[in-house]
């Protein structure tokens, strides 16, 4: 009776160690953790802005924001977000001096690199300009964790609750909001 | 502060300990004890260490005697199981298991009350917080060091190194910012977990001068292995000069490089995380810079302040630490030197 | 479906003739017979073939585990090595850890209970067949879960425990901890299922005349067992279940911040960590007896003290938790009465190695490998209880706390203290699984290779957490010294590593070509012994009586057995807890598709509730479903189909009364 075990038991085994071979070269992207900084997809200069007739909406642009699939780099942007205090005009994403980042309505665009651009460029009434003050992988995700507070990444990337108190629903909690063009505050 | 027993047993533990414990000093060992309390549990260490290496024989001798006292099989017919003892080896069995049992319990007391006196001894003057207080916050994956003092403007901070005065107790105060750390430094004391929204308080002290090294003893993420410190015993006076020198603010540099080098400090990166005092860079995300260059080691006592270590370290610390949080930096040379100059005027 | 056994019972005299034997025989193999093929495999219940499975897929993991260590010990042979960078040496450490403990060492213990308590207890099958084939399932769910997750770079990675808030979601982004969280709730449903069958097993099914006082140690040592699995799983079920409700959906409890507590977490996982390593070790106890019992071939000297001494362990081992956390700002007066109680536990082991030294003294020593492993444990189980003794004292744990020290001690007492009575128990025990002897030779260089590599391994690193290398480190610097020893431990490590695959080649090779066994190779004295080498089917042809603690050796040819039982339909005896007096004639539930179908529903509700958690209640509903096929499904007591598959015609259905009983 052992024999047989072993042999039903040998096959499995070269059976699994052919799925181990195919798993082990697809990874999981959730998970990627890079720890030496990679070129960024878009510089701030080529985003386009705009369509070129009056009161168009943003264009969406094709870079995408890698950072936005790795769970680690959207936590990076919650806890950088805090450090680099970014919560001392967008207070946790509510908004107070600066507008409100967890809701639909964006000024500048939603997409990745109207994100990117708005940090690096600054904008005009008070959002400071942090090219060079911020390093540009940090900024990916920075604009990643900024999505994620409306919704916009997928639950299992988005950051789950701070060990901090507690300013509003976990990001993976939140509903996906749509995003909507807004103008500026008068 | 000695107990009555330990001072009983010191003379002999000492002999004994001289023995063997070459081989056991080192840069970061337990024991190498440089103060009172590594002092005590190091004797405490070798009472139990001989009590359980004598144990250890006597259990070995034993048991070679029993194989070797047992009638060697030769034929099959000796194969009969015996499910009866004689009654004297019956009791004489039980006896001598009554007589281990009893002689396990006396020394297990005799290892609780050494335990219990050993560490009485440690926490007696917890409740007198005298000379010097220090404040440590374990963060992912370097320490800060905050000098508490009734004059406010005498509190400082600095990272990864305690300077203490040698024979004076040092009272420290221990968190955590965001993860469990545990701060142990092995030559002078056990270690404390820093737990975040609790306060741990400890005490230690060095007997004579040097320097010790200690290092995170709670797994606390990525770069848990880089996440040492260093402690320096010195003299009162030189202790003083160096509390006098660390509350000064930063100087304003005066070559022309170390100029442009505090330049692009100010405008780069370098000012959203680290903090000079004496300058506009006040952030405490990272260690405080303000006196980087009177310390010997960089990224928490993973290399020593010395030659390049620190261009290496500015411009691409992943390499060296990977996963830890200052990213790399793409300065040019000239660029790299001349911060390297600025930060060597931050005495 | 049970029928009452009237009382008095009574002895009486039957003539058994060739004839009626083999025609017994004949009728037991047809109703016992194992379905076969991928159907068969779902639906067994066999407690021998579930016995086995654990133990392969056990041994399997122990090996993965084993790579694991081994990569660990490459990285660190050299200050600075980048043979691993942090984030997988950080894996990889947790994987290994949580291999070891989870799906190897406690699986592992109980799957040899669950093969050999019915046997020396001389009963059919375990109490609930079916429990057991679910928890198997269960178990196996879990660690493909665990291991696929770790080839996707999905391996947990803040420990085998797994403290918050490291393994909160703040500081463990992803997720990893996740799949950690939800994994330990399979393992712990395994554990408790098969501690619940040990003990119903145990307690209702023994041979009559095999009184409480008549059982054997190793039973004995598996019920104690099973008894602090099922006070100390649920701990760590919660514990991990509330991390994951930290993770999933957001509940504060261990946010400080919000009220929450962080130690709050140690309290509980170390409350089922302490037992839970008297779990691993207090079965390995049990394999010791026997194997001393019939190489000393001798009764084991001071049996109620051994008995007695099993069940302080146990009691005392739940009082120990806080030792693992000594170094947190815990009061000084609670940790002392844990000082006091890490070495009070060592009264109890320390009884049972006398008692055993008072047996082997003068006896009639057999040197045959399972012996030299048992030798082994001697020891190498010393050293690392002497080791714990330095560790439960506060103020020395300050100092070697959470180093190298405690990865010393902690192996010396796990392989010590289990891993060697386990192997010395796969020697001793692999003619009864097989019918075939291990080799002698490449048993005693087995033994040999795994003792020297071990020792070299895990000696040093005594020393070098007294030199201050903390635990859990993917590398040290050059200047700390370090070096030498971390490369001896390395070496040390390829030679434990060539020690295993000695065992793998002996084991092999006996299956091809080893000397059969025969029923009792060892002429050793419980009732597993008294039945073929592999079992049949149906353990014994007539359930066995017995007359003394050592059943064999006591047996004469008056010794009754209990004849009547149906051959038709698969049907066990039920005796009284203490005496061991027949009470009923139990139908044994056959093969069933049903415990397959739970464990897919509770696949689904901890693997999908890693993602959200609506995958409880759509869990709940599976369970349920599946749950009234298993409980209102008629269950396949007579092995109809089987029968009617190979004879074509209807089985006479009269089974024959109850004749001979125990005096």
């Amino acid at each position: 009776m052992l024999r047989k075990v072993f042999r039903l038991k040998l096959l499995c085994v070269v059976n699994v160690a052919a799925i181990v071979c195919a798993l082990m070269s697809v990874s999981c992207q959730r998970e990627k953790r890079v720890f030496e900084s990679s070129p960024p997809p878009a510089q701030s200069s080529q985003v386009t802005l705009s369509q070129i007739r009056p009161g168009a909406q943003t264009a969406a642009s094709p870079a995408s924001n890698d950072a936005e699939n790795h769970a680690y780099d959207v936590n990076e942007g919650k806890r950088l977000f805090t450090q680099y205090n970014c919560s001392g005009c967008h207070a946790n994403g509510g908004g107070g001096i600066g507008p409100a980042l967890m809701d639909e309505k964006w000024i500048y665009g939603s997409e990745p690199v109207n994100i990117y651009s708005t940090i690096i460029e600054g904008r005009p009434n008070g959002m400071p300009s942090f090219r060079n003050k911020v390093p540009d992988s940090q900024v990916w995700q920075l604009a990643a964790y900024v999505r994620s507070m409306s919704g916009q990444l997928r639950k299992d990337v988005s950051p789950n609750r701070s060990d901090d108190m507690m300013p509003h629903k976990s990001e993976q909690a939140s509903e996906r909001k749509t995003p909507q063009n807004s103008s500026p505050p008068q | 502060m000695r107990s009555k027993y330990s001072q009983l047993l010191s003379p002999g533990i000492a002999a004994l300990a001289a023995l063997t414990s070459t081989a056991c000093s080192g840069v970061q060992s337990a024991l190498d004890p440089a103060g009172p309390q590594a002092h005590n549990i190091s004797r405490l260490w070798w009472l139990m260490f001989y009590v359980c290496t004598a144990v250890f024989i006597a259990v070995t001798i034993v048991l070679g005697l029993a194989i070797n006292r047992s009638r060697k099989i030769s034929g099959a017919e000796d194969l009969a199981p015996e499910l009866e003892m004689p009654p004297e080896a019956e009791t004489r069995r039980r006896n001598i298991v009554a007589a281990a049992t009893a002689f396990t319990v006396v020394t297990l007391f005799v290892f609780l009350v050494a335990s219990f006196f050993v560490g009485r001894g440690m926490s007696a003057e917890l409740s007198a917080k005298q000379g010097v207080v220090v404040e440590v916050t374990g963060h992912q994956w370097w320490w800060e060091v905050r000098y508490l003092n009734d004059d406010a403007s005498s509190i400082f901070t600095t990272a990864n190194e305690i300077h203490i005065p040698v024979g004076t107790p040092v009272t420290l105060t221990l968190k955590a910012s965001d993860v469990i750390h545990s701060f142990w430094v092995p030559n002078l004391h056990g270690k404390t977990d820093a737990i975040p929204g609790k306060v741990a308080t400890m005490w230690f002290q060095a007997d004579r001068p040097g320097t010790y090294r200690g290092q995170c003893a709670e797994y606390c993420g990525l770069q848990h292995a880089h996440m040492g410190l260093i402690v320096i015993a010195e003299s009162r006076e030189q202790f003083n000069s160096w509390i006098t020198s660390q509350t000064q603010p930063a100087i304003q540099p005066s070559s022309a490089t170390a100029a442009r080098g505090q330049q692009i400090f100010m405008s780069g990166t370098c000012n959203m995380c680290h903090a000079i005092s004496g300058t506009e860079a006040g952030s405490n995300i990272g260690p405080n810079l303000t006196h980087i260059a009177s310390r010997q080691t960089i990224g928490a006592a993973t290399m020593t302040n010395l030659g390049d270590h620190l261009s290496q370290w500015i411009a691409d610390s992943q390499k060296i630490k990977p996963g830890n949080r200052m990213p790399p930096h793409n300065l040019s040379p000239e660029d790299l030197q001349a911060v390297i100059d600025y930060m060597q005027t931050l005495k | 479906m049970a029928q009452a056994i009237p009382k008095p019972v009574q002895l009486v005299d039957i003539e058994l003739t060739e004839a009626d034997i083999a025609r017994d025989k004949r009728e037991m193999e047809r109703t016992w017979r194992r379905p076969k093929g991928l159907w068969g495999f779902l639906v067994e219940t066999d407690h021998k073939v579930i016995g086995l499975r654990y133990i392969i897929t056990a041994f399997i993991f122990f090996l993965f585990g084993g790579i694991e260590a081994a990569l660990m010990r490459i990285q660190l042979a050299f200050p600075e090595n980048h043979f691993l960078n942090p984030d997988r040496y950080n894996q990889v450490f947790t994987v290994h850890g949580t291999t070891m403990m989870f799906l190897f060492a406690v699986p592992i213990v109980t799957a040899m209970g669950i093969y050999f308590v019915p046997l020396m207890i001389g009963a059919r099958d375990v109490a609930f067949p079916r429990l057991n084939a679910y928890g198997y399932f269960v178990y196996l769910i879990g660690g493909i879960l665990l291991y696929t997750s770790f080839l996707l770079n999905t391996g947990p990675d803040a420990g085998w425990f797994s403290y918050v808030p490291l393994a909160g979601p703040s500081y463990s982004p992803g997720k990893r901890v996740d799949i950690w969280a939800q994994m330990i709730t399979f393992t712990e449903i395994s554990g408790l299922a098969g501690a619940i069958v040990v003990i119903g097993t145990a307690f209702k099914m023994r041979a009559p005349g095999m009184s409480l006082n008549r059982i054997p140690l190793f039973v004995w040592a598996q019920v104690v067992t099973a008894f602090m699995i099922l006070f100390a799983m649920p701990s760590v079920m919660l514990a991990s279940g509330l991390l994951a409700s930290d993770r999933l959906v957001d509940t504060h409890i261990f946010n400080p911040a919000e009220g929450g507590d962080a130690i709050l977490y140690q309290h509980m996982f170390w409350f089922f960590g302490h037992p839970e390593v008297y779990i691993i070790f207090i079965p390995a106890l049990g394999f010791i007896s026997p194997i001393i019992i019939a190489f000393a071939r001798r009764k084991i000297f001071g049996y109620t003290a051994m008995v007695l001494s099993l069940v302080a362990t146990a009691f005392i081992g739940f009082g120990l938790w806080v030792h693992h956390m000594f170094a947190t700002p815990l009061p000084q007066l609670g940790e002392s009465f844990f000082t006091a109680a890490s070495m009070m536990i060592a009264i109890p082991t320390g009884v049972q190695i006398f008692c055993w030294l008072a047996t082997l003294w003068g006896s009639k020593l057999q040197m045959r490998t399972p012996l030299l492993f048992v030798l082994g444990f001697f020891t190498i189980f010393v050293i690392g209880g002497l080791t714990g003794l330095m560790l439960a004292s506060v103020p020395l744990d300050l100092q070697i706390h959470d180093t190298f020290f405690v990865v010393a001690h902690l192996h010396y007492v796990l392989i010590g203290g289990s891993v060697f009575p386990l192997f010395g128990a796969f020697y001793y025990w692999f003619p009864k699984w097989s019918g075939r002897m291990l080799g002698e030779r490449l048993g005693k260089w087995n033994f040999w290779l795994m003792f020297i590599g071990f020792n070299l391994v895990f000696f040093p690193m005594h020393q070098l957490g007294l030199k201050g290398m903390p635990r859990r480190v993917y590398t040290y610097l050059p200047e700390t010294g370090w070096g030498n020893l971390n490369l001896l431990a390395s070496i040390g490590a390829f030679i434990l590593a060539i020690g295993v695959l000695v065992f793998i080649v002996n084991a092999i090779s006996a299956l091809r070509a080893g000397e059969v066994a025969g029923d009792n190779p060892w002429a050793a004295d419980s009732l597993e012994w008294a039945t073929s080498s592999p079992p049949p089917d149906y353990n014994f042809l007539y359930l066995p009586t017995v007359s003394g603690r050592y059943a064999l050796w006591s047996q004469t040819d008056k010794t009754p057995i209990v004849y009547g039982l149906s051959t038709q339909k698969r049907e066990t005896l039920v005796t009284s807890v203490i005496a061991a007096n027949p009470e009923l004639r139990f139908d044994v539930p056959g093969t069933s598709i049903w415990p397959f179908m739970v464990a897919l529903a509770t696949a689904e509700a901890f693997i999908v509730g890693i993602f959200t958690p609506w995958a409880f209640p759509i869990g709940a509903v599976l369970a349920f479903a599946a749950l009234a096929g298993w409980f209102f499904a008629d269950p396949d007591h007579s092995n109809k189909k089987v029968i009617e598959q190979t004879e074509g015609h209807r089985p006479a259905t009269q089974p024959k009364e109850l004749r001979a009983e125990e005096a």
